[in-house]
């Protein structure tokens, strides 16, 4: 990461700082300041964008931990958030048990959940990984369907709207409020975790994961930590999915947002913090643009152009950014920075 | 008893359809280490370009299947040369979600051009129906045998006399020699990509013919990989024998315990059961080749 001339670090700990300088902490209140006031001036449909987004965030934080710094490659993302999305919902509609208390449950169960299906990585890995997720996709989603009595199966499940006390967090901008809050304080732990001793193992296993081992990182402890932290987000971004609806159903979560999600990374950069930002804003921006483009190609060309645009568009990005940008969204800001920050003198890498 | 060989006989019916998925990816995966998620969606093309020569255009059988399999050969050029080829050598994630994202292009050009809806086309294909005792034999099931048989003998002919059947599992084995003795790997690529996307639209006539065009055919593609798994990834043999074994017990399981269950659909995911329990014992699968790792 560059920096400004005539910044110096003069100890450890300021090299180490996420934010070193002033105008680092400036431009994150700035941004803060201007997300949380939006719904000041913001309509209801950019609001629930931004939920989306949020919620969003919450999830490809998770699995960039997982799949960015560790290299174990989950496509069953949206199952695992399906674990947590029911269990609150059950915890909720079934038990009466209050939202702030649900929250936690479903993120813990979404996490045991994960650590059951990342026990096949500690043998396999690559493809067959790869397969053994999408295989935990779809057991989960049809555990859920069999589980009739607790799920309502097919026909969903009915979730009180939530409330943390005497707070409704029923209106859209109070479950803004809420999910920034989440986001904020998920983006803050994911870029710290990636900063501890597991961390640094995380990324000692994805660039070698066998010289990792000879050096004395245990891959039984650590991967089965990164499919915990992973599917813990992923637990709670389904959660508050599901509270979002005030409803649950297998159909919030299909096959294909578990590779969309692994696509946001992708489109954002992996094994980057902010790049998981990025990929989530920049993948629910084409969606939010397919979903207005796609009734006047609909009316213009063919009934079924706009489900075809919604698959067609999505392929067509994840394939443009794995050829002409496989680094991301991020690697692409960094050099808009440095270009800026080396102006009029810049020679680009 | 007649119960339970229906079953099986059900079965075979749908293990052929997924042995034939599961020998275009393990050509794929056998030249260039590419898993090509994308194959389900072949077939799915393969259904509908059927439909577009025979019933749209009003081709005779002969000329439709050659106009389908040009198409083929046009498909797995322009994939291999657009997607594939600016990928090699990049990691295993990179090329999985290409195709993956390959597969989402193909489904939605298959709903923008055909509707995604069900588009049968019987009659054209002569449908064979044998009846032996109580147990009723399905056309799918002969057709699909016959077809994979011949496609695996030409297979196996092509790997072991033809100088680009030899190159091709030279490619697979060591890159790096291939080129060293001045074997062209992009061709060999190419040549793979071809051979699958061929393999794929055959088979996707056939059982557009018997059952009809329809987009549940890509859906079919993602249950193919527990076959696969199951046959080991770079053995054609095994991916037969895994597609019917796959097949039939899919059916008895479902056929016995979805009573049993309240909401029954065993069968969806019985598949992916299978897979995990191939992934944790015998990564490799029944024929594949175990992979010794060394630093």
């Amino acid at each position: 990461m560059g920096l400004d001339s005539g910044t110096f670090h003069e100890n450890y700990a300021q090299d180490m700082a996420i934010f070193p300088t002033r105008l680092h902490w400036g431009s994150l209140f700035v941004f803060l300041i201007i997300l949380f006031s939006c719904p000041l001036f913001a309509s209801d449909r950019i609001l629930t964008l931004l939920t989306m987004m949020g919620i969003a965030v919450i999830s490809v934080h998770g699995l960039n931990i997982l799949t960015g710094f560790c290299d174990q490659i989950s496509i069953g993302h949206a199952g695992f958030m399906a674990v947590g999305g029911y269990t609150s919902a059950i915890l909720s509609a079934k038990l009466g048990v209050p939202f702030w208390a649900a929250l936690p449950c479903s993120a813990l169960a979404a996490g045991i959940v994960g650590l059951l299906f990342g026990l096949p990585s500690l043998k396999i890995k690559g493809f067959y990984l790869i397969m053994a997720t999408i295989a935990a996709h779809f057991i989960i989603i049809w555990t859920i369907i069999q589980l009739r009595g607790i799920t309502g199966g097919p026909d969903g499940l009915a979730v009180p709207s939530p409330a943390i006390g005497g707070l409704r967090l029923s209106s859209k901008t109070n479950y803004f409020y809420l999910v920034m809050i989440i986001a904020c304080f998920a983006t803050l732990v994911a870029k710290n975790i990636v900063r501890t001793r597991a961390g640094r193992a995380f990324i000692a296993i994805r660039d070698n994961d066998l010289a990792a081992e000879v050096m004395g990182i245990s891959l039984w402890t650590y991967k089965l930590q990164a499919f915990f932290i992973g599917c813990v987000y992923a637990g709670v971004a389904g959660a508050l999915l599901i509270h979002y609806f005030s409803f649950a159903s297998t159909d919030q979560f299909p096959f294909f947002d578990s590779v969309w999600y692994l696509g946001m990374l992708i489109v954002g950069g992996m094994g980057s913090t902010t790049g998981a930002i990025f990929g989530a804003v920049a993948l629910r921006l084409l969606d939010e643009l397919v979903t207005m483009v796609g009734p006047v190609l609909s009316a213009a060309v063919a009934p079924q152009a706009a489900a075809s645009l919604a698959l067609m568009s999505h392929g067509v990005i994840i394939i443009i950014f794995l050829i002409f940008e496989p680094r991301g969204l991020y690697h692409r800001w960094e050099m808009i920075k440095s270009y800026f920050r080396l102006w009029p003198f810049s020679h680009q890498e | 008893m007649t119960f339970f060989l229906q079953l099986v006989v059900t079965g075979l019916a749908q293990g052929m359809v997924y042995a034939l998925i599961a020998i275009g990816f393990v050509i794929i995966l056998k030249c260039s280490e590419v898993f090509n998620i994308a194959q389900g969606h072949f077939v799915l093309i393969g259904g509908y370009l059927g439909y577009t020569f025979l019933v749209t255009f009003g081709l005779p059988v002969w000329a439709a299947l050659g106009m389908a399999i040009a198409t083929a050969i046009v498909m797995g050029l322009i994939i291999e040369r657009l997607i594939l080829r600016p990928l090699l050598g990049e990691p295993v994630l990179a090329v999985i979600m290409a195709t993956i994202a390959l597969a989402t292009i193909l489904g939605g050009l298959a709903t923008l051009l055909w509707g995604g809806e069900y588009r049968p086309y019987h009659g054209l294909l002569p449908i064979i129906s044998l009846k032996i005792g109580a147990v009723s034999l399905p056309s799918e099931s002969l057709i699909g045998l016959i077809v994979s048989v011949i496609c695996v003998a030409l297979l196996m002919l092509l790997f072991r006399y033809t100088k680009i059947g030899l190159a091709m599992r030279a490619t697979a084995e060591d890159l790096q020699v291939v080129q060293s003795l001045g074997i062209r790997a992009t061709t060999v690529y190419a040549v793979s990509w071809i051979i699958a996307c061929v393999v794929a639209v055959i088979g996707g006539i056939l059982l557009g013919g018997v059952s009809g065009a329809h987009i549940e055919l890509a859906n079919i593609g993602i249950k193919t990989f527990a076959v696969v798994l199951l046959g080991g990834v770079n053995s054609i043999g095994g991916a037969i024998v895994a597609g019917i074994i796959l097949g039939m017990l899919e059916n008895v399981a479902a056929g016995y315990l979805d009573p049993l269950l309240p909401g029954g659909g065993l069968a969806q995911v019985f598949p992916f059961i299978v897979m995990i329990i191939v992934l944790i014992f015998r990564p490799y699968g029944l024929f594949g080749l175990a992979r010794i790792e060394r630093i």
